[in-house]
């Protein structure tokens, strides 16, 4: 088994209203970048976790973030390639 | 008639529901500590409001996975009452015991403050002391207040009745001007399939004296009361 740290991306579903985008995109705008459009705010989690290999270390990630780091009606996750540390 | 009240770490609203329960209803009420795998013989579960778990991830995310809500599941399963309250609505829905989620308001503020409600069903084990159409209202509290679903599901409660309270504005319509957090359809709260768990985001529990500006709230516990007990 080895140590594997492994990056998530969880962000609001296209489509649904992010108000904290938009909020954060007017911000972009009056500071001088009016060239941004579509900003969306997510989280990003690390976890290290003990796995057989990375595959397994992202199949458990992914187990996690079904069961709690995302919220299956409103969020999409992607998970980074799992790095062994 | 006993009502358990669930103590997460950060609910806040556990003591208003006891004594909502103990003072106003003169019924019996004890807390349920979240750690606990026991709903001490109670015939009604409220999951009150506050703040579990600092919201940490997600407003009830956490929560949902605290021991006393296998006990709960189990209890909603076989038809037991179940009363989520703003924070506990919105862990009944990280729970799946409601559909939807509740997501930040669409204003990004916080809302405290008394708003006007339509009773959308008063055919349910809940709201059966207010009339279909009845305009109540309840103080709300709350940042994560706006009910979010895909259509598909928006489509079937609303179909099925499932829609119980909503937010109206003065004329009494639910309209964007009477929708206090961009909630999906104004919906302020919704039942599940088997008419025994509903999620709320007003606070009827603190509006039971006129003196505190509402007893609109009380009908709520009546109705619990009334059926449950018969």
């Amino acid at each position: 088994m080895t140590v594997f740290r492994v990056g998530v991306h969880i962000t609001p579903r296209r489509g649904l209203l992010d108000p904290q985008g938009k909020a954060v995109e007017g911000a972009l705008h009056s500071l001088g970048f009016p060239g941004v459009s579509d900003v969306h705010v997510g989280r990003y989690v690390v976890i290290e976790t003990r796995a057989a290999d990375a595959g397994a270390a992202a199949d458990s990630v992914r187990g996690m973030c079904e069961r709690l780091l995302a919220n299956p009606v409103t969020e999409d996750f992607e998970i980074e390639t799992a790095a062994p540390t | 008639m006993k009502f358990g009240i669930v103590t997460f770490p950060g609910s806040n609203c556990d003591y208003d529901a006891y004594r909502a329960v103990v003072d106003s209803l003169g019924e019996a009420a004890v807390y349920l500590w979240h750690k606990n795998h026991d709903l001490q013989g109670s015939d009604v579960v409220i999951l009150p409001g506050g703040f579990s778990y600092g919201d940490y991830l997600r407003a009830g995310a956490i929560a949902r996975f605290s021991p006393v809500m296998h006990e709960v599941a189990e209890h909603a399963r076989r038809g037991g009452p179940v009363l989520g309250i703003c924070n506990g609505f919105q862990i009944a829905c990280e729970a799946g015991l409601l559909p939807g989620a509740l997501l930040r308001n669409e204003s990004l503020r916080f809302v405290s403050a008394p708003i006007a409600v339509r009773v959308e069903n008063a055919n349910t084990l809940f709201t059966s002391g207010y009339a279909d159409g009845q305009r109540i209202v309840l103080p709300i509290a709350h940042g994560d207040g706006r009910f979010t679903a895909d259509d598909a599901t928006l489509d079937e409660i609303e179909g099925s009745g499932r829609i119980v309270f909503r937010y109206v504005d003065d004329a009494g319509e639910a309209t964007a001007a009477g929708n206090p957090n961009g909630s999906s359809r104004n919906i302020a709260g919704i039942i599940n399939d088997g008419g025994n768990v509903i999620g709320m985001m007003p606070h009827p529990e603190r509006a039971l004296d006129r003196l505190l500006g509402s007893d609109d709230g009380l009908a709520l516990f009546e109705s619990m009361l009334a059926r449950v007990a018969a």
